[in-house]
């Protein structure tokens, strides 16, 4: 089940998404978090945000759901001074650590911090969420914008850097290309579709942002296609495919399509076991598939 | 915290729209003002709902119809199995009780109070329940409330069944230290004209129930707290309502 990122080991490429998985800790009262291939932690801005006012959940039948967090986080200080020590004494294996920011300079502050004050295996700077306003999403829906951050990025820490990468732009490729023509070291894909819900009864949005990011196996599709397209375009560049996975059979799809790992997002968040169930599903699928190890499927179809 | 199969033994109307579902399973450590998330087939996330009573090895809960999931829920057969997490949340602290102890209710917001005040009676205290609903159609858990020996105050909107009105108009002050749950306007009123004495049990739209996704957090005065894991159950003076 090993796989790599560059020159980073996991065990298996089973790795829970920035944003559904906390810190861990509330995690590992579920499982033993020491059985997955690396965590992404909640994405960590300079400073402590709330996020978007309630509600900001909204159901999408049995596809998904929306959400508009907002990036809720403590702030890059109790990031390192609390939630880092509360994982390392629960988790001993790779942290990913997701950076989002409103400016350049929040960008590189950011990373700084983590690059200096964590043992953090992998930066992955979220240039993609769409909940917040003037910011994050909007660094990563041009390729002029996305090669700015993650030069910048670049600069400040000699960590792996992974770009998040949105779906929510014309021509996905182009900005994967200038963010590894920039410097990134790899990239992640996708984050939330852009969506939105209305209470037909209350003829109002479900979500007070009014709009909000979609996730869950409804975007697989679309989340597939995006890692197909983007590791053609740049090929060498490690990709970690995000985006509606549920099963081990979704990993094993994902993987075909070009993602070297994978992160779980949104079904964590209906069963908080669906990471080690993929786990423990994935030797037995591999056998089924006749596939003796997984870096020899990656990009094969 | 625990992730295990249940079934159904009975899932029965009791009131317009609001049903009382009996499930059999492991209910080790649920305590008053917690929660069950109960995934039910053809939707994506699991539904919340308080827990109303433990007896033995049975769940009781009642929920009210109000969109798609809860629709489906009433019409789930007895037998059926339903994957379910439970022990979820904080639970109310029956500790801070006097020998008086005041429930306030309002809608479905009454089910986590019948299971508060079945302790509350176990330890000996005097339980007054003031509960409110709209019409008289509406009205549950009067009987049960009174066969565990509290006194109970039924109010509505419309005056169809109890005293006309809502649940502060039953109440003078002074007031003993309270446990309320019910819809926000009744909370609201309830903190300003009663005042901060106790505590509340609150209601957010989730996305997982167990604290990982921060969907339900609220601001409170002692921070941001998510509704799932430091809640549901808040001290009224900490709340901003």
């Amino acid at each position: 089940m090993e796989t790599k990122l560059g020159n980073i080991v996991l065990k298996n490429p089973v790795i829970p998404a920035s944003g559904t998985c906390g810190f861990g800790l509330e995690m590992s009262g579920w499982m033993d978090m020491n059985r997955l291939g690396a965590i992404a932690i909640k994405g960590t801005t300079r400073e402590a945000r709330y996020g978007n006012p309630q509600p900001r959940i909204a159901e999408c039948g049995a596809t998904g759901m929306l959400n508009a967090v907002g990036l809720q986080n403590p702030g890059v200080d109790e990031v390192i001074a609390k939630e880092w020590p509360a994982l390392r004494a629960v988790y001993q294996g790779p942290i990913i650590a997701n950076v989002s920011g409103f400016s350049i300079d929040d960008y590189t502050y950011t990373c700084r911090r983590i690059d200096q004050e964590t043992d953090a295996a992998i930066i992955e700077v979220n240039i993609s969420c769409p909940n917040v306003h003037n910011g994050g999403m909007a660094f990563g829906t041009t390729p002029e914008a996305a090669a700015e951050v993650t030069r910048a990025v670049k600069a400040v820490t000699a960590k792996p850097v992974f770009m998040k990468l949105s779906p929510n732009v014309t021509d996905i490729s182009a900005i994967a290309r200038a963010s590894v023509n920039a410097g990134a070291d790899g990239l992640c894909l996708i984050n939330t579709v852009l969506g939105m819900r209305i209470d037909i009864r209350r003829r109002k949005p479900v979500l007070a942002n009014r709009y909000g990011g979609y996730s869950g196996p409804g975007i697989f599709p679309i989340a597939l296609r995006m890692v197909n397209q983007v590791s053609k375009a740049c090929p060498g560049t490690p990709v970690i495919g995000c985006g509606g996975i549920t099963t081990a059979e979704d990993v094993i799809e994902m993987m075909m399509a070009g993602a070297s790992a994978v992160e779980i997002g949104a079904a964590n968040l209906t069963n908080p076991q669906a990471c080690t169930q993929i786990i423990d599903r994935l030797p037995q699928l591999m056998d089924e598939l006749h596939i003796d190890h997984l870096q020899n499927i990656i990009g094969i179809a | 915290m625990k992730q295990s199969k249940w079934t159904i033994v009975s899932n029965t109307r009791i009131a317009c729209r609001t049903y009382l579902m009996q499930l059999q399973g492991d209910t080790s450590a649920i305590r008053p003002g917690q929660f069950v998330e109960i995934e039910v087939p053809g939707c994506y996330l699991r539904r919340p709902i308080s827990v109303c009573n433990i007896e033995g090895d049975i769940l009781t809960i009642i929920y009210k119809v109000v969109g798609q999931g809860t629709a489906q829920m009433a019409q789930m057969p007895k037998g059926e199995e339903l994957d379910i997490l439970s022990g979820l949340g904080n639970g109310y602290d029956l500790t801070k009780a006097g020998q008086e102890v005041l429930l306030i209710g309002g809608g479905v917001g009454v089910p986590p109070l019948v299971f508060a005040a079945k302790r509350l009676r176990e330890a000996g205290k005097s339980v007054r329940v003031v509960m409110g609903f709209n019409t008289a159609d509406e009205v549950f858990a009067e009987k049960e409330l009174m066969a565990l020996g509290c006194r109970v105050d039924v109010c509505t909107m419309d005056g169809s069944y109890g005293t006309k009105g809502v649940v502060t108009d039953m109440i003078s002050t002074p007031a003993p230290y309270y446990y309320a749950c019910g819809p926000l306007p009744m909370l609201r009123a309830v903190t300003e004209q009663i005042g901060t004495n106790g505590q509340i049990s609150m209601e957010e739209r989730m996305g997982c129930g167990v604290g990982i996704c921060v969907g339900c957090s609220i601001e409170t005065k002692q921070g941001i707290k998510r509704v799932c894991v430091e809640g549901p159950v808040f001290d009224a003076e900490d709340l901003k309502i």
